[in-house]
């Protein structure tokens, strides 16, 4: 059972309270109608499905219902850190340090 | 390698099953191939197979970083089943259909192929209203499909709860007899042994760490573990791991690898004669020929690498076998393990060329690749030798991502993958 840090609610809790929201970071486009498909595709559909530390979306569905980041290592499983949405990505080489 | 039949079986039987010699050799890379596919699972090594069988292909070596079979071909539940929506996807899985009825005679290896029946219940007006959709657009498809009511339900699978007062009460089900089981290790160990008696290298416990290319683009060979290795073309079906191998070559694919579970029981006699799936209480369950029923669900919901998985799917799965089954409902469970499955948006595999030639990828088939060896193997050799995809797996293109053309099972099938 994965433990999530909500950082809105700042508590943590088991993860059946929470859903998976995908990749984080990903900017809508500013101007939808400029995109060429190529863009759409990058946009939509393709993911770096990271094999490490993975920066992604998670929701407080049966808590505050709202949209947070986190950094988890896909292979552990073990969360770095969780950030509000809007917040700018943590500098992943100071989370290690202080993991340590 | 011997071959099998009852004159060998019986003479190793009275010889004390001394003189069976290894069924493939496990070879070491040379420098240089005509193909090299990466990942010894199923669809690489049935890949390997069908280009020695059946194209003339020969100089070729199939390479997996652990060894053969060892991944999601050793982890999945074994289903085998093609009643799917669209003609793309019901062609795709039909004509693998075909080749399971008569892959242990091809192979000369028993993959222990039963098509003990399918059967997916219906709980809701709604379930009752798609699966009879499917059924109509399987048998337009020629795919074997059919409609029983809840008391046909319990005579083909008499474990099943059908009361009326349950809390899911069965309202139908739709019913595929072609489909079924297989020996899942049987099914790697037959192509593999098929693929090197035509001379085709196995190399396991060989991880490729880079696509090495051309100054022109084009494919040159692959870095691994044990150096480099040339090669004229490269097929890539590493499952959980695409994203990660074809990246090396500048490739994007549209994948999530999430970990898939599955659990068996302890072993009891024959009680479950077929495989019953449940969309709407979500799980699915079979019983294997030891007798330990061999029980599965969805994916973990996140991108996870971890072949372990979550314990709420775990208990959620087996909330719904103790619903469907409540005769079960006091059974122990021995194991459980979970498989890195490679998911597309569409939930539709990808199959054929990409931007870099002679690179070739056959992935994204998520929770859904065991059912589709023999045919996924079999249209994926053809693409790789021909340069051009077959028929059947010409939709399925990495190009759908750019043009919409997407093969929507996921939301239009409500199939259980």
């Amino acid at each position: 059972m994965l433990l999530i840090h909500c950082p809105y609610c700042d508590e943590t809790l088991p993860e059946v309270e929470f859903t998976y929201a995908g990749e984080a970071h990903i900017a809508r486009p500013e101007n939808p109608s400029e995109m060429s498909d190529d863009a759409w595709q990058q946009f939509l559909f393709m993911r770096d499905n990271v094999k490490g530390d993975h920066f992604e979306r998670w929701r407080h569905l049966h808590g505050c219902g709202r949209f947070f980041n986190a950094v988890r290592n896909t292979v552990t499983d073990k969360f770095l850190t969780t950030y509000k949405a809007g917040a700018p990505r943590p500098d992943l080489a100071a989370l290690k340090e202080g993991q340590k | 390698m011997t071959r099998f039949n009852a004159f060998s079986l019986l003479k190793n039987a009275v010889t004390g099953h001394k003189g069976w010699t290894e069924q493939w050799p496990d070879s070491q890379p040379k420098a240089e191939y005509d193909v090299v596919v990466v990942g010894a699972g199923g669809h690489g090594l049935g890949a390997a197979y069908y280009l020695a069988a059946q194209h003339g292909i020969t100089n070729i070596a199939v390479i997996d970083k652990g060894w053969l079979g060892g991944g999601n071909t050793g982890r999945n539940t074994t289903i085998i089943r093609s009643n799917y929506l669209y003609d793309e996807s019901a062609r795709l899985f039909d004509h693998s259909v075909d080749l399971w009825q008569t892959l242990s005679q091809e192979l000369n290896y028993n993959v222990m192929y039963s098509n003990r029946g399918v059967l997916m219940l219906a709980h809701t007006v709604h379930d009752v209203q798609s699966f009879k959709r499917h059924v109509h657009a399987n048998r337009l498809n020629g795919v074997d499909n059919r409609w029983l009511t809840p008391q046909e339900c319990k005579e083909y699978c008499p474990p099943i709860n059908i009361s009326k007062t349950s809390r899911y009460p069965v309202m139908g089900g739709a019913l595929q007899e072609r489909a079924g089981t297989a020996r899942h290790d049987a099914v790697a160990w037959g192509y593999a042994r098929g693929a090197a008696a035509r001379g085709v290298d196995i190399i396991q416990n060989c991880a490729v760490t880079a696509i090495r290319r051309n100054p022109d683009g084009s494919v040159a060979g692959v870095d691994t573990e044990k150096g480099f290795i040339k090669a004229k073309k490269v097929a890539v079906s590493a499952s959980g791991h695409n994203t990660q191998v074809m990246a090396t070559a500048d490739v994007r694919l549209p994948l999530e690898s999430m970990p898939l579970q599955a659990l068996v029981s302890e072993p009891v006699k024959p009680i479950f004669p077929c495989v019953v799936m449940s969309n709407a209480v979500h799980a699915y369950c079979s019983q294997s020929d030891k007798g330990e029923l061999v029980i599965g669900s969805g994916t973990d919901q996140y991108v996870s690498y971890s072949q372990r998985g979550g314990l709420p799917l775990i208990e959620h799965t087996i909330a719904a076998i103790s619903e469907v089954f409540p005769i079960f409902n006091r059974m122990r469970m021995l194991r459980k393990w979970a498989g890195i499955t490679d998911n597309t948006p569409d939930r539709s595999p990808i199959i054929g060329k990409t931007p870099v030639k002679n690179l070739y990828v056959n992935c994204g088939w998520g929770t859904g690749g065991f059912k589709a060896t023999p045919g996924s193997a079999h249209v994926f050799a053809w693409t790789i030798a021909k340069d051009e995809p077959h028929p059947i797996n010409a939709p399925f293109t990495l190009d759908r991502f750019r043009t919409g053309r997407l093969i929507d099972e996921a939301a239009a099938a409500a199939v259980a993958h």
